[in-house]
């Protein structure tokens, strides 16, 4: 039984069929990688789990806990915390500040009003975000604004605000899109490093062969919106069905 | 001091010390000379700025940190005036009463309605805002007669209202504890004449108060969240918080501060009009926001004051003066100059100047004139090379 | 029935008015995505198009009217009458009448609102053009909040020169003396006479109206001009990267939708004696229409804004409220009875509100349009 059940999930678009019966298993503490060509329906599974999107039928179990019909902030509570394409971070707000505020989310749950308060005066809140900053080595750029960080910096602020919650489960969708390789390399060695220290699940949607073969311990591969194949990375290079998916994509 | 830094607690300071001095402040023209126009040191035009300072802060928290532009922040005015008015109908005088009254149901408006319109976002929000007042400023003039006194303006009446707190002989005006908010002292002091009245001073009161409250609630866990709404909603979101009540509170204490504005018009001007709720009176409110300095702490203060500083001295200067100004001019060329400004741009041809310069200020200074005060002072500092360039990202005053 | 078709036609008019506004107001959020607070300034601009032309063809004259400005007057002194200090009296004389006559400048001031029509078309488009080139082009890549301010500013800068120029009060345009009586639509329908009224003037607005509406739409649909703008509403980069030169497009687009606004408050100035703040006045309304028909979508603009007139025309109507308050049991002084007998004055807000709430992309529009 894993933290992550998905089972019989679909979704239409109008005619187009996005997910068709999607059954998927993730188990603790592990990293599992979710791989498909393009429109395969990767996004849309993830948009699924994160309660962005409900599905016509079927469940998604988390840790026993049905996560449909939640809100986002909700699944959030429950333990899943999530990780953007682009890094989402609040660009206005200093690099501290960007931390503090899921130190806030952990510390206080979804709502609690601190109107006269001061940020400042919020020890515990201060050494959260601040052993959390040591721990991704952003400490020194505290003070900078998050837009002007660089892209891999904005990446590891992101990963640090999942973080500072400490999810069970962390979501990522293509982690390393548009990054150049020495800053892919990094992110790699950030999310090992990762796992390394806690005990957390990770899933991970992406394209990059090279990320996918140096973290997941099990990989999904999805084809039309249907998984074709589970397997440990090992026995996934070279699978028939795979090469199939791929290529094919690739004669359209 | 008081829960702020050093830095704050010297803006708190210099907001008390303009409050406490504006009589001597505004009036800087001795009484007889020709630049006495420029005077603003009267009771009737302070107490607007400090009323409308107050507006514009509560303002500032809704869109100045969450960036929600409410279109309809007029009507929490008109509904703060109206309860304000109906306390001295019913009950009595006193404006203890009345004001926190007319402050709790603007609040409970301000609830109702922020529940409805939060549910969108974006221009949907300012739209949803802008039915709700234009739906309170129609019906205060057409069914809603009874309570808002209509197109006549509601106004006590003593001898027919019930007035049951006020006894046999009570004050008919507005009052505290029986001192008459009306009660001046005017000191002469050789060409120059300065007023104090006591309604003024309830009005700076309230502004330093709520200017206070406004600083500690910029610099609480509860601003930095409205902060980050403003900066990125999906990442709260993903973040475990629940966006909705963070903004609902935030749009209910800018709808109390409109409604303590009310108030305190009423407390001030024992009349209440629906005119103060038409939704281009939302658009001034909006103007001076933008005039002052979206998200700072002093950019509210500084809009009011420079937008009903305008409208004083802009909508007085006549046709006269405008002579007496250009008569160095060729009598045409003079003529012709006064005839344009008078029609176009003074008088009571004012709006258009006020239009005017909101677009130059949309246009070239986006962040008001906070930011027109920061360029400046960067541009000074940078000719003395041993001053080092202001400080990193703290929020902007 | 015949109160309800009555009904109807009351709406119309206000609701063409509104149709040709927010149609233009979609043209312009669609294709520039830049929402236009000046919009209804353009519209009362139209209006008082026909106040000048009423003043510059005008064969009798007021005097000492705020517009004096704009007379075409012989100034003639007729010895043989006196005023009322015994000088020589003054008699004013349209150039109109001097030149061509007494009929035609006679048949010149009644048609003086028609005429405005084509006036006011290249003025309008002048305006448009003017203002896309000076003002709205700075703004496309600015939040949507500072097109909304800018434009707010320059509604007030717009509404307070005509207020400078022509004064507070409403002027009234003339309508031409032929179709300023009442039509009986009754009698076409089968009723009897008298039955269903209606100012013909009000019927040519909504014959006008209409025609203007097709005549945009064919625009749109079979001009090469429109398929970009079309293409360009749709997706408007990628009709940029096609190699477009789209902005020269958008400001003929701004020039048309000015131009729509335009002639649709020129031909209403008859309806309603427009003042400085017609535009403010419409221009809520009209972000209701656009709203309720859908951000972006022009059959949504056109159709909530019959749709609207029609709903603030039944509204109005008192037999059905009082019928309500009595079924109710309310008494004149219960505050519901009061509301029920006042929805004219909020109806399209109320319906505004609940079309947000519960279908926020509107009648006919896309979802997720101007969401953020």
């Amino acid at each position: 039984m894993g933290i992550l059940e998905v089972k019989g999930v679909n979704k239409r678009f109008g005619g187009l069929q996005a997910l068709g019966d999607v059954n998927l298993s993730v188990a603790e503490n592990t990293v599992h990688a979710i791989i498909g060509p393009n429109g395969a329906g990767k996004s849309t599974l993830l948009n699924v789990l994160v309660g962005k999107l409900i599905p016509d039928s079927g469940s998604v179990m988390f840790d026993g806990q049905s996560v449909l019909g939640r809100k986002p902030y909700e699944i959030n509570q429950l333990g899943i915390s999530r990780v953007f394409q682009t890094p989402e971070i609040f660009a206005e707000l200093s690099v501290f500040e960007n931390v503090m505020i899921p130190c806030f989310a952990k510390r206080d749950g979804a709502f609690r009003m601190h109107a006269i308060g001061d940020v400042k005066h919020e020890a515990d809140i201060h050494d959260m975000a601040a052993a959390i900053l040591e721990d991704v080595n952003m400490i020194d750029k505290r003070h900078m604004t998050a837009s002007s960080l660089s892209r891999g910096d904005k990446r590891r602020l992101e990963m640090a605000m999942c973080l500072v919650q400490e999810p069970r489960l962390l979501l990522l969708d293509e982690p390393t899109a548009g990054m150049a390789r020495a800053d892919t390399n990094n992110t790699i060695d950030l999310l090992k490093e990762i796992k390394e220290k806690r005990d957390i699940t990770m899933a991970i949607i992406e394209h990059d062969m090279h990320v996918v073969f140096s973290l997941a311990e099990r990989i999904t591969v999805l084809a039309q919106g249907t998984p074709l194949v589970e397997e440990t990375p090992e026995n996934i290079k070279g699978h028939p069905k795979v090469r199939e998916a791929y290529l094919g994509e690739a004669q359209v | 001091m008081l829960g702020l830094n050093k830095k704050d607690f010297g803006l708190l300071l210099l907001v008390a010390f303009l409050a406490v001095a504006a009589p001597f402040l505004l009036n800087p023209f001795p009484e007889s000379s020709t630049l006495s126009f420029l005077n603003a040191g009267y009771p009737a035009l302070m107490q607007l700025f400090a009323i409308f300072a107050i507006v514009l802060i509560g303002f500032n928290i809704l869109f100045g940190l969450t960036g929600y532009l409410s279109f309809g922040h007029a009507a929490f005015i008109g509904i703060g005036s109206y309860t304000a008015m109906w306390m001295y109908k019913l009950l009595n005088f006193n404006v203890i009463i009345a004001i926190p009254m007319a402050m709790l149901v603007t609040g409970l408006f301000a609830l109702v309605i922020g529940w409805i319109s939060l549910r969108r976002t974006g221009i949907y929000f300012s739209i949803l805002t802008l039915a709700f007042a234009e739906m309170a400023y129609r019906l205060s003039y057409s069914v809603l007669t009874p309570i808002t006194g209509g197109e006549t303006n509601l106004s006590p009446n003593p001898a027919k209202d019930p007035m049951i707190l006020k006894g046999e002989d009570g004050l008919t005006v507005p009052h505290l504890f029986g001192f008459d908010l009306n009660a001046k002292q005017v000191w002469e002091l050789g060409n120059w004449s300065f007023t104090f009245e006591a309604g003024y001073y309830l009005c700076a009161l309230f502004l330093v108060v709520s200017f206070y409250i406004s600083i500690r609630i910029f610099r609480s866990p509860f601003g930095l969240m409205l902060r980050a709404i403003k900066s990125n909603n999906q990442r709260m979101s993903y973040t475990g918080l629940n966006t909705k009540p963070y903004m609902l509170a935030a749009f209910v204490v800018s709808g109390v501060y409109a409604g303590l504005a009310g108030g305190l018009l009423v407390a001030m001007d024992a009349q209440a009009g629906a005119e103060r709720m038409f939704w281009t009176e939302s658009g001034t409110i909006v103007i001076m926001a933008i005039l002052g300095g979206v998200g700072t702490l002093l950019g509210p203060i500084l809009g009011a004051g420079a937008i009903k500083y305008m409208e004083k001295i802009l909508s007085s200067i006549s046709e006269a003066q405008l002579h007496t100004w250009l008569g160095i001019l060729p009598d045409w060329l003079e003529n012709a100059m006064v005839y344009i400004m008078a029609n176009f741009f003074v008088g009571h041809a004012w709006h258009l100047t006020l239009g005017l310069v909101f677009m130059l200020v949309v246009i070239f200074v986006p962040g008001g004139l906070v930011e027109l005060g920061q360029r400046i002072a960067t541009k000074l500092s940078r000719k003395k090379p041993d001053v080092t360039p202001a400080g990193e990202n703290n929020p902007a005053e | 029935m015949e109160e309800f078709i009555q009904q109807i036609v009351n709406g119309l008019d206000r609701g063409s008015a509104y149709a040709l506004i927010a149609l233009g107001l979609t043209l312009i959020f669609g294709t520039l995505g830049v929402v236009n607070f000046a919009h209804g300034a353009l519209f009362m601009i139209g209006a008082f198009v026909a106040i000048l032309m009423g003043d510059v063809l005008g064969d009798i004259r007021e005097l000492g009217s705020a517009d004096d400005f704009f007379k075409l007057v012989q100034v003639v002194e007729d010895p043989t009458q006196t005023d009322f200090l015994g000088r020589p009296l003054a008699v004013e004389t349209s150039y109109w009448v001097v030149w061509f006559g007494e009929n035609v400048g006679h048949w010149l001031s009644d048609w003086s609102v028609p005429i405005a029509v084509v006036v006011s078309i290249p003025i309008m488009i002048f305006i448009g053009w003017a203002m896309e080139r000076g003002l709205i082009r700075h703004f496309y890549h600015r939040p949507h909040a500072d097109q909304i301010l800018v434009t707010f500013g320059l509604a007030i800068v717009l509404g307070d020169l005509i207020r400078a120029m022509y004064g507070a009060n409403p002027i009234q345009a003339p309508m031409p003396e032929a179709l300023s009586g009442p039509i009986d639509l009754g009698i076409y329908l089968g009723y009897d006479i008298g039955t269903i009224t209606y100012s013909a003037w009000r019927i040519v607005y909504f014959f006008f109206s209409m025609s203007i509406i097709a005549a945009v739409f064919a625009f749109l649909q079979f001009t090469t001009f429109g398929m970009v703008v079309r293409a360009g509403m749709a997706d408007r980069e990628t009709v940029g990267l096609l190699g477009i030169n789209i902005n020269k497009y958008f400001t003929l687009m701004f020039g048309l939708a000015a131009a729509v606004a335009g002639v649709a408050g020129v031909m209403f100035a008859p309806i309603q004696a427009p003042s400085y703040n017609l535009g403010m006045e419409y221009l809520v309304p009209c972000f209701v229409v656009v709203v309720v028909g859908g951000m972006g979508s022009l059959p949504g603009a056109v159709l909530a804004g019959f749709l609207l007139g029609i709903v603030q025309s039944f509204a109005s109507l008192p037999s059905w409220k009082t019928g309500l308050v009595e079924s109710l049991g309310l008494d004149d002084t219960n505050l519901l009875a009061n509301l029920i007998i006042g929805v004219d004055q909020i109806a399209i807000y109320l319906i505004a509100i609940i079309i947000l709430l519960t279908r926020p992309r509107g009648l006919m529009g896309r979802k997720g349009v101007m969401e953020d």
